[in-house]
This record gives structure tokens, C-alpha cells and sequence, in this order.
């Protein structure tokens, strides 16, 4: 009998997939991030909430390596690293979504997917120029994956408009469908519900759900709504002005005066 | 009744079709006036009696086509290497234009020190790859995210380091493109057609013909394969591209090592009318009018915006250019151009540029 430990709570204690330590960034004499530390583990949903300007977007670019950390440094997946270019987050297996959704505008719903699968494809550049051959094949495959994607997400019916032309709520679902389309092991969503109605919300949150659940994929999340953020996640940290000021179960953190405070002010 | 005198009339002249309608409108209405007017038969000679020559002559406006064709497929080329690397990187490369004298004379060069031609072509590719990573690694890289203004500063830089280094290697001298080693076809070919003769020279068939092709092939190559679909998309979005791991750098080389090719086969089929020289540069600037009235984000744009600028220019020269001494075949794309910047100034396919605020 060979239980994972235990913690207080009675949730399995599971390996560590990233940890972010002593972190902090700054442009000029903006502090974005001052000294944040915490860790993701793997299979949870980890929420990073806090007011306006706390900081929560700058680490996510962090993690991903569109900013570099001016001090501290970020594991994953055991592996420490100071300086990180983006395309090798991507190919360490880190997909992201953005918060003002980042798609590529001129092309169909299903290329933009497609592109999510640029790593897992490595067919030379000659036999793509004649496109037969190795790369006929690697295409087709890949096509597969892409076309289970799109039926995971329920997007059948938009696979050939050009994304720029689709409404707010279908784009995001495009977005994340790029996203998933590169298997990641840390998916880290920037405001997946920003901008949705009701219906989209549920919709984009029984799909997180079934990512983290089906696939396993670890997923990290800024959101605003509270209500989700409390259903979603497994632990929430709390960043205020570029600090954390609390770090647990969104019970916990729920009941953190710190958290209160940062939220509804404070009477000085 | 308060509230239907209070909604602004719509205002007709903010559309340019309408403005442009207008002025056509003006322009005719002053002919017809001016015809009856007109002592000296000024106007005669610009509105009617030019299309009285092409009525006439049809032999020899079918033979002004073509040649507006033949050197619009060049500008066309010209422009397709402006536009591949604008839309990938943002950049508006100023370099386009000596790339091809360069390629060009690097390939006539090499063929010179005795190295046989096809090999020659082969070296010349290499030297064009070489070429691109150079660039992307020292102009690029350092200067990624910095405003659009200083990376076509260091095109500029990077004109004068290939004049220089193409005539400190190869000379300053004009030379002669080698167009029989390449099995390139010589002669004309003569049609009877329209009760008279248009004479096609070969080399001008084998340019439209190459052109064609490779405009297919790379559209093609963009449609339908994993690496063209990762250009389009750093085109749409650098932030999303390297989000699903594409590597910029890697782009980068690609597209310029692309337009480099594009260059040396403008530079064989340009040498292969006159001959290789730097001045060839100054044919180059002619993409400019190309670009803004395709757009420059655009395949297609650049080559049907070639292909107006080559025949207009021919024709205004042919049928238009004697009433003022002749010569306005250099300037005219320009004018062309300005029209088109006033009316339309994304260009016939570029995208409008719409901003939320």
C-alpha cells in the first residue's frame, strides 16, 4: 500500500511540476513583481487572482518567457532556468492563451489550430515543398488531432471561417483549442471567461474542467470572477501591487483578512 | 419634426468612390466643354486622339501591352520580395532592390572565375542563404522590438554594405548576364495578328512563364505546408506565433532567404534585357508605386499592381508622352501612386487599418 501523503486537508500532496522563486521584474522604475514565490503542482488547477495591476498577467509572461525575471528564477519540470525564449517554453511544454485573445485573423479556425502543432511536426522543408510523401502523411495525422480538438470544443460548425470574423466567445474557444492542440503539460490561461456571458462562462469552465480531468493537463488561470475562480481551482494565490499576500485553498484564502482588505480596501 | 432637422445630412463626399466619381465627372464635363473652346486642339490630342491611334493600330497597341506586361512582371517580382518580408517582420525593406543587383552579379561573377554555370546558380543560392542568416543575426535580432522606423534605417544600412561589398568583389563594372549558359532562350518570335506584326522576344515568354510558376509554387508552399502556415501566422501575430512555439529567428531566415531567391531570379531575368549593373537599384524603387497600389501585405496586390504600373506606363509613354516631349515613363508609376494615395491608400488588397479605441 503505497498512499500518496497526506495533507491536512486530505488532498494528495503531488510532485511539484513548477515553482516560481524570489521572482521579481521590473520595467524602469515600475516594480511589476517584487520577491513572489509559490509552486504549481501537477494535475491541480492553480488560480492566481488579485486586483488591477497586481502583477498576475507579468508572471504568467514570466512562466512562459516573454519576460524575463530581472531576479529569482522558475523550475519546471525540474529543470532551472534564468533566461527562457519562448519558443522553448513551448517546446518544454508550457501553451498559454491570452487576454485580449491572440489569434492569427487571416487564417481558418482550423489552421490557426493546426499551428498549435508546429512542434510535434518535424517533416523536412524539402519534402513540404512537395508536399507528398512523409510530410502527406504527417499532415494527415496531425489533421486528426487537430479535428478531435475541434470536436472536444464544439466548434465544428466555424472549422473554415476566418477567426478575425467570429464573435468574442468563439474566438476564446479557438484560442484554447490552439492551446490544446500542443499537448501541453502546463496550460496557462489568461482570462479565459473575460468578456463572456453567462452561457459562454459555464461553457468555458466545463471545458477547463474536462481538459484538467480528461487530459490531466495542469492548468494555471487568472480570473476576476470570483464564483468560478472558488469552483475551479485546486489552490489560489493572491498577488496585490506585485506581492503575494496569500497562498491556499480558495477557503483559505476566502478567509484571509489580507485578501478581504486587498479586495473591498481597507479604512486607514 | 425638431429631430429630423437636427440628424446631420449624410455627407456624400466622405465616400471615395463618390469623390472620385466626381472628379471623373468634372474632368469629362471640362473636355466636352474645352473640345468646343479648344483653338489649338490641346485637348483633342490628350482625350481623343490617342484612343484614335490605338483604334487604328491595334497590332501595335497589342505590341505596348506586352511590353508593359513584360517589364510589369518584373516590378512584380520586385515588389513579391518587399512584400514577403514586410509581412513577416514588419519591415520595410529597402534592401529589396540591391538584393537583386546583388544576386545577379555575384552570380555573373562567380561564372567569371570559371565556376560552370548551374553551379554558379547553386553558389549563388548558398551565398543569398548565408546572406539571410547574417541579417537576421546581426540587424535583426538586436534590434527586435524597436520602432518600425529604425529597422528600415538599417535597410539602408544594409544597401550601402552590399554596393560596397559587391564592387569591392566583383567589380564596378556593368556586365553581361549569362543567359545562353542558363539555356535561356534568344531571338523573338514574330505573330501576325490584327493585320500587322507584334514581335515577342523569347526571354520575355520565359520570364512570365518562370514568374508564374513561382508565384504558384510559393503560394502553394504558403496555403498548404506546416512551415507556411507558420509564416502567415507570425505575420498575423508575433506574440501568438511564439505562444505555439514557433521560433521567430527561424522565420526570419526563412522569409529573407526567400526573398533572396526572388531577388536572383529578377536579377537573371532583368540582366538578361539590359545587363547587371547598380543601376538597376533605381528600377527597383519602382516597386514602391507597385506597393501602394496593391498594398503591401499583399501577394496578389504586388502582382497586379505590377502589372498596371508595367502597362500603364508603357501606354502614357506610347500614346501620352509625345504631347510633352516624351520621357514621363520614369515618373508616371509615381503619379499613378498619388492618385491612388489619395483615393484608396491601403492599396487595391492591403488590409484597412482599423483601430478600436
Amino acid at each position: 500500500m503505497n498512499a500518496e501523503p497526506m495533507t491536512m486537508t486530505g488532498a494528495p500532496v503531488r510532485e511539484v511540476l513548477l515553482s516560481v522563486e524570489n521572482v521579481s521584474l521590473r520595467f524602469g522604475g515600475v516594480k511589476a513583481i517584487t520577491d513572489v514565490s509559490f509552486d504549481i503542482r501537477k494535475g491541480e488547477v492553480r488560480a492566481i487572482i488579485g486586483p488591477n495591476g497586481a502583477g498576475k498577467t507579468s508572471m504568467l509572461n514570466c512562466i512562459n518567457g516573454f519576460y524575463q525575471p530581472l531576479e529569482g528564477q522558475i523550475t519546471f519540470k525540474g529543470e532551472r532556468r534564468q533566461k527562457m525564449r519562448p519558443h522553448r517554453a513551448a517546446a518544454a511544454g508550457i501553451a498559454r492563451t491570452f487576454q485580449n485573445v491572440a489569434l492569427f485573423k487571416g487564417m481558418s479556425t482550423l489552421d490557426n489550430i493546426m499551428t498549435g502543432r508546429t512542434l510535434k511536426m518535424n517533416c523536412g522543408f524539402f519534402w513540404q515543398m512537395l508536399r507528398h510523401g512523409p510530410a502527406m502523411t504527417e499532415e494527415i495525422e496531425h489533421r486528426k488531432v487537430v479535428e478531435d480538438i475541434i470536436d472536444f470544443l464544439q466548434i465544428e460548425h466555424i472549422r473554415k471561417l476566418p477567426v478575425g470574423k467570429l464573435p468574442y466567445g468563439l474566438q476564446k474557444r479557438v484560442e484554447l483549442g490552439r492551446a490544446l492542440a500542443m499537448e501541453p503539460e502546463l496550460l496557462l490561461l489568461d482570462e479565459p471567461m473575460a468578456g463572456m456571458n453567462l452561457e459562454e462562462k459555464e461553457d468555458m469552465c466545463r471545458f477547463i474542467l474536462d481538459v484538467n480531468q480528461q487530459f490531466g493537463t495542469t492548468i494555471a488561470l487568472i480570473e476576476h470572477d470570483m464564483g468560478v475562480v472558488m469552483d475551479l481551482s485546486d489552490r489560489v494565490v493572491v498577488l496585490e501591487y506585485g506581492r503575494k499576500i496569500a497562498d491556499g485553498t480558495p477557503a483559505e484564502v476566502k478567509a484571509d483578512q489580507k485578501v478581504i482588505d486587498a479586495y473591498l480596501g481597507v479604512a486607514h | 419634426m425638431s429631430d429630423v432637422a437636427a440628424r446631420p445630412a449624410p455627407n456624400l463626399l466622405a465616400n471615395g468612390w463618390v469623390k472620385a466619381g466626381l472628379i471623373l465627372a468634372a474632368i469629362l464635363a471640362a473636355a466636352l466643354i474645352g473640345a468646343r473652346l479648344d483653338g489649338s486642339g490641346t485637348l483633342h490630342k490628350i482625350f481623343i486622339d490617342p484612343f484614335q491611334q490605338m483604334a487604328s493600330a491595334p497590332d501595335l497597341l497589342v505590341q505596348t501591352i506586352w511590353e508593359g506586361l513584360v517589364s510589369g512582371v518584373l516590378y512584380a517580382l520586385i515588389a513579391l520580395g518587399f512584400v514577403l518580408i514586410f509581412k513577416a517582420s514588419g519591415v520595410f525593406n529597402f534592401a529589396q532592390g540591391i538584393m537583386v543587383v546583388f544576386s545577379a552579379l555575384t552570380l555573373v561573377g562567380l561564372y567569371e572565375m570559371g565556376v560552370p554555370a548551374f553551379l554558379a546558380v547553386i553558389l549563388t543560392l548558398g551565398v543569398m542563404f548565408v546572406l539571410a542568416v547574417a541579417i537576421e543575426r546581426v540587424v535583426l535580432r538586436p534590434l527586435v522590438n524597436q520602432p518600425d522606423i529604425i529597422l528600415f534605417m538599417a535597410t539602408f544600412g544594409i544597401t550601402y554594405f552590399l554596393i560596397g561589398l559587391g564592387e569591392s568583389v566583383f567589380g564596378g563594372n556593368p556586365k553581361q548576364m549569362i543567359t545562353e549558359q542558363l539555356y535561356l532562350p534568344k531571338g523573338a518570335v514574330d505573330l501576325k495578328i490584327l493585320g500587322g506584326f507584334v514581335s515577342l522576344q523569347k526571354i520575355d515568354i520565359a520570364a512570365a512563364i518562370i514568374a508564374s510558376v513561382m508565384i504558384a509554387v510559393l503560394a502553394l508552399f504558403f496555403q498548404y505546408t506546416r512551415i507556411g502556415r507558420a509564416l502567415r501566422a507570425v505575420a498575423d501575430s508575433h506574440k501568438a506565433a511564439l505562444s505555439v512555439g514557433i521560433s521567430l529567428n527561424q522565420i526570419w531566415v526563412i522569409v529573407w532567404f526567400t526573398a533572396g531567391i526572388v531577388a536572383l531570379i529578377t536579377g537573371i531575368m532583368w540582366g538578361a534585357r539590359s545587363d547587371v549593373s547598380f543601376a538597376l537599384e533605381i528600377v527597383a524603387l519602382k516597386a514602391l508605386p507597385v506597393l501602394i497600389l496593391g498594398g503591401f501585405t499583399s501577394i496578389p496586390g504586388a502582382i497586379i499592381g505590377g502589372l498596371i504600373i508595367g502597362i500603364g506606363e508603357k501606354m502614357g509613354e506610347f500614346y501620352w508622352g509625345p504631347l510633352i516631349g516624351g520621357g514621363i515613363e520614369s515618373w508616371l508609376a509615381y503619379f499613378i501612386a498619388l492618385g491612388f494615395l489619395l483615393f484608396r491608400p491601403q492599396g487595391l488588397f492591403g488590409d484597412k487599418i482599423i483601430e478600436r479605441i
